[in-house]
């Protein structure tokens, strides 16, 4: 009887692509659910543009470049940038802006490189980088959270959303409902000489153990991340350095002056630190290759994101500090090879 | 937005641009590869053929003409596309095809003295560069196929043309096959 | 549950093993014909000593090993030489030659076939010189010659014989049932071995996946502690079921706590690995004169009735191997010889069994088909490659290095400490083909030295040739020079006058 050959393995485990997409996608609910219960149905139009434009983006951008489309649309990773960046922006941006941002994360971001593998730059960081520089008024307008009392409800939260949705001039009708975030607002009420104490205790800013708002969607994603470590699709060692860097600076910046450096519960519990965390700095393409060196990297975007948020102009500082840790992981790479076995260090 | 300022700050920008630049270009001048080491890198991805086709009498004259500027990367048909692509990585520059005005490159091949012809003049093992032909007068001569390059140098001095060229055995990486009984 | 020892990284697979492993060991009578391949897994053929017609017994010598690689072959039944030609073989290049030997019914016994016995006083290097007559090679999967490996454990010192019962592999479970049934065997081989080796100590080591087989050969040991040199010479070693556990330079760290240094042998690190089912060959040599005709073999597989552990000769045709174990069952996709991470695929049933086959896998799609339905996509850089593999290597910046074939960048990253255990192939989310990539990047590693040293050592003839050219000219020279100053001074030479 006579076979066919192939060479060995002849079996592999069948982790794919696609399932490692769609998991960390699966695992970004909880987080979604929260941002939509605080901030109203903003995220979910956001969502709906970030991800049709993503995949016109990229289905454009392999017809330019004579490759097949079908197969890397299918793989979910251009949908996994559509989510992250939906979920760095205000709910609250044009429709436009939305898709320019996500156009530029998959073409800029992505694709100029060479596309699945080949982008040294975390992609859903690179559109949003693009937007907040070039438009600082409409990505810093953030709806005021739910949990703060007395603001608005949530059917006037979903009026909102369409109307920023649909590019009406949000100043008109509902300035008092918008405004800066949580961080923002720390940073600017630093700078105006109010001490920490008053600010956390303003009841608008800050709740019962984060950022107004923030706080629940940190969590959620929090609980997403434990849910993708368990699962093996996250290791520990990118998040865990992560929240390092950011908390142990404030830890010791609060133990010396509580007056003016936020302590590390809020640090945690704000902004985009658990999404980042679990999230956007463990995108695999652009991190570090070894343990040891994404040890670094994480250490390095916990810290510069502390920095940023501490002395830096703007009030969160994930972005570019992952940005500026993706230029870093060549030279990280260089010096963190693991050990081979039978050579010496 | 003061004109002026926003001029002298073009004005230092350009200046310490083209300053920079004037020097950068100096150091380059002043700072010559080490000649000799340069040569010795050239000949490291030579094939050691020494057979000539690249006009200079060996691989290491080579070496030193293309370390000197003399002759161009692409004459060595022996080395074939793999050493041109690496020497035009060593000297930086960009890759090109072999000329073909130098020869063609060949499958490995060995020389191989046909016995019932030869007669013994020993005209054949003077040109050989490596030394892979034994023999003396009126004696049997062979070509240690070990040591031959397929360099074909000794082919034209042989009086009855009792040389021929033929494929030289695969190198065995792990695999040893007898002929079978 | 208690943390066996074991090495750094590696996976626990599905093992696929009770299958074969719930029916005692089948017995294969002689086959009509056996195809005995000149190289029996090692990567190097023997030379014929018969030719064709001429007739044989059990045990007659019809190739001997000339390269220390290579190992002997006799043939395991009575009968004639019909063919020496090239057939198509388990190796690499899928054709050697083979002697072909047709049984004639006899029966008949080589008169050199007699039982060894004074074997445990022999001398380390008469045993081993009668091992290799035997043509003992390791029956773990490479075949390499038992004799060559024992004589540089002996002269590299090695204090450590570790006898590898790991079996690692999924579906292969013949040590397995060596072990349940020729403990005592494996204990008088493996005692051999020491002694053959100059070994002070010995350790048998076993996956804690297989009790039955821990409980026998700790019996067997205990029954033949009188016959040890020392009290703790041999000992047990219990490791965890991870793979590769198996692979020799892993499981030496396992159990004996040594790193083997990157570019050498076990040996150099005091250490020799042999097989167990080598182990229980080495006795039966012993006790019957026996050189190795026959092996024990997993026969198993979705496509095969009834798997089963077969001893059989060696030579047999796998057709015969696999209609002892029922026939195929429905419709097999791949016939692999080995397990199914490191198995070699065969074209076809007629390829005769060899000594370094432990294992016919007779793969359906249930079992094989997430290899072949696998479509290729880029590199993530996921990581996990890195974080299975054995040998502490980055597979992804070594598939890079590999597609851009930068041969220094392979080196530096360790192309030639990979073992080839196909793990990082294996978890791959992408499905990249990495084994077979690394394997294609070694061979044109390998290719590329061979022509680079070569080339060195026509440089260097080029210039002893240039020197002895110079040296003749200026010889020549001198001896001119000297000759014409002497015809032009002749009044000035004391000693002169008329030559």
């Amino acid at each position: 009887m006579r076979f066919d050959t192939s060479p060995a393995p002849h079996v592999i485990a069948g982790y794919t692509v696609p399932r490692v997409m769609f998991q960390v996608l699966f695992a970004l609910v909880p987080a979604g659910i929260a941002h939509v219960a605080l901030f109203g149905p903003g995220l979910l139009l956001q969502l709906s543009v970030a991800s049709v434009t993503a995949l016109l983006a990229e289905a454009a951008a392999l017809r330019w470049r004579g490759r097949d489309a079908a197969p890397a649309l299918r793989d979910g990773s251009v949908l996994v940038t559509a989510f992250l960046l939906a979920f760095s922006i205000p709910p609250l941006l044009p429709w436009w802006l939305g898709a320019l941002g996500t156009a530029l994360a998959v073409l800029l971001g992505k694709h100029v490189f060479g596309g699945l593998g080949q982008n040294p730059f975390n992609p859903a960081m690179v559109g949003y980088a693009i937007l907040l520089v070039s438009f600082p008024a409409e990505m810093t307008r953030w709806p005021m959270p739910l949990d703060v009392d007395g603001t608005h409800t949530w059917p006037e939260l979903a009026r909102m959303s369409f109307a920023g949705f649909y590019g009406a001039d949000l100043t008109a009708r509902w300035d008092g409902y918008t405004g800066a975030t949580a961080l923002d607002a720390i940073r600017n009420g630093l700078g105006m000489r109010y001490t920490l104490p008053e600010l956390l205790g303003r009841g608008d800013i800050a709740g019962t153990f984060g950022a107004r708002g923030f706080a629940w969607i940190n969590l959620a994603a929090l609980a997403g991340g434990l849910y993708l470590m368990t699962r093996r699709i996250v290791r520990w060692h990118i998040p865990l350095a992560v929240l390092g860097g950011l908390l142990v600076p404030s830890f010791i910046a609060h133990g010396l002056d509580s007056g003016i450096a936020l302590g590390p519960t809020m640090q945690a519990f704000s902004g985009a630190t658990m999404l980042s965390a679990f999230f956007i700095a463990t995108d695999p393409v652009s991190a570090a290759t070894s343990d040891r060196g994404r040890l670094w990297y994480g250490a390095g975007i916990g810290l510069i994101a502390w920095i940023i948020r501490t002395w830096g102009g703007y009030p969160d500082g994930f972005a570019f500090a992952v940005l500026l840790m993706n230029l870093a992981v060549p030279f990280i790479d260089r010096y963190t090879v693991p050990r081979i076995y039978g050579r010496r260090p | 937005m003061n004109p002026v300022a926003i001029g002298i700050a073009l004005l230092v920008a350009v200046a310490l641009a083209m300053a920079l630049g004037v020097a950068l270009g100096w150091a380059a001048s002043r700072i010559e590869p080490d000649a000799d080491s340069l040569v010795e890198r050239i000949d490291a991805l030579l094939p050691q053929t020494q057979c000539g086709q690249c006009l200079y009498p060996g691989c290491r004259p080579y070496a030193a003409a293309i370390a000197s500027g003399e002759a161009d990367i692409d004459r060595c048909p022996p080395g074939g596309d793999s050493t041109l692509r690496a020497l035009a990585a060593l000297l930086d520059r960009a890759p090109r095809p072999l000329d073909p005005a130098f020869g063609a490159p060949k499958p490995a091949q060995v020389a191989w003295i046909v016995e019932e012809r030869c007669i013994g003049c020993a005209l054949c093992l003077p040109a050989c560069p490596v030394d892979a032909i034994v023999g003396a007068s009126r004696q049997m001569h062979t070509v240690i196929a070990a040591q031959c390059t397929g360099c074909e140098l000794c082919l034209p001095p042989c009086p009855v043309d009792c040389i021929e060229l033929r494929a030289a055995p695969a190198t065995s990486l792990r695999h040893h096959q007898p002929r079978a009984a | 549950m208690a943390a066996r020892p074991t090495f750094p990284a590696g996976l626990a697979l599905d093992a696929h093993k009770q299958q074969a492993c719930g029916t005692p060991i089948i017995e294969l009578s002689l086959p009509p014909q056996v195809t005995l391949a000149l190289d029996q897994g090692s990567g190097y053929s023997a030379e014929p000593v018969v030719t064709v017609g001429d007739s044989v017994a059990m045990g007659t010598l019809v190739a001997r090993a000339d390269h220390p690689f290579a190992s002997a072959l006799h043939s395991p039944l009575a009968g004639n030489v019909v063919a020496i030609e090239s057939r198509e073989a388990a190796v690499e290049g899928g054709r050697n030659v083979c002697i072909v030997i047709e049984n004639d019914g006899s029966g008949r016994i080589d008169d050199r076939v007699r039982p060894v016995a004074t074997a445990l006083s022999l001398s380390p290097e008469e045993l081993v010189h009668r091992l290799r007559d035997a043509g003992i090679a390791g029956l773990g999967g490479a075949g390499f010659p038992t004799a060559t490996k024992l004589n540089s454990a002996r002269a590299s010192g090695a204090q450590t014989l570790v006898l590898n019962g790991a079996e690692c592999e999924p579906w292969i479970c013949c040590d397995d049932a060596v072990m349940r049934s020729a403990a005592d065997d494996v204990v008088r081989g493996a005692l051999l071995l020491q002694r053959a080796a100059g070994a002070g100590r010995c350790l048998i080591a076993i996956e804690d996946d297989k009790p039955a087989a821990i409980a026998a050969v700790a019996g067997a040991i205990e029954r033949q502690r009188d016959a040890a040199q020392r009290d703790d010479a041999l000992t047990l070693a219990v490791i965890s079921a991870v793979y590769p556990q198996g692979a020799e330079r892993q499981l030496i760290t396992a159990v004996a706590g040594i790193e083997v240094p990157s570019g050498s042998l076990p040996a150099a690190a005091g250490v020799i690995c042999q097989n167990v089912a080598t182990a229980v060959a080495v006795a039966r040599w012993a006790a019957y004169g026996e050189p190795i005709l026959s092996r024990v073999v997993t026969v198993t597989g979705s496509g095969v009735e009834h798997p089963c552990n077969v001893r059989a000769p060696i030579g047999t045709p796998l057709s015969a191997l696999i209609a002892a174990a029922g026939g195929y069952r429905s419709t097999p996709l791949r016939l692999i010889a080995g397990g199914s991470m490191t198995g070699r695929a065969l074209p076809s049933d007629d390829v005769g069994l060899t000594k370094a086959m432990n294992c016919v896998l007779v793969a359906t799609p249930d079992d094989v088909g997430s290899r072949l339905g696998a479509v290729e996509m880029p590199c993530i850089r996921c990581g996990d490659c890195a974080n299975v593999c054995p040998a502490g290597l980055l597979p992804q910046q070594l598939h890079r290095a590999a597609l851009a074939d930068a041969h220094d960048a392979m080196h530096e990253l360790g192309m030639r400490d990979c073992i080839d255990c196909g793990l990082c192939d294996y978890v791959c989310p992408s499905q990249i083909p990495l084994a077979a990539r690394f394997r294609d990047a070694r061979r044109r590693l390998n290719a590329a030295e061979a022509t680079a040293q070569k080339a060195a050592h026509a440089r260097e003839r080029h210039e002893l040739r240039t020197r002895r050219l110079q040296e003749a000219a200026t010889a020549e020279q001198q001896a001119f020079e000297s000759v014409r100053n002497r015809a032009r001074q002749p009044d000035d030479d004391p000693a002169g006058g008329n030559r």
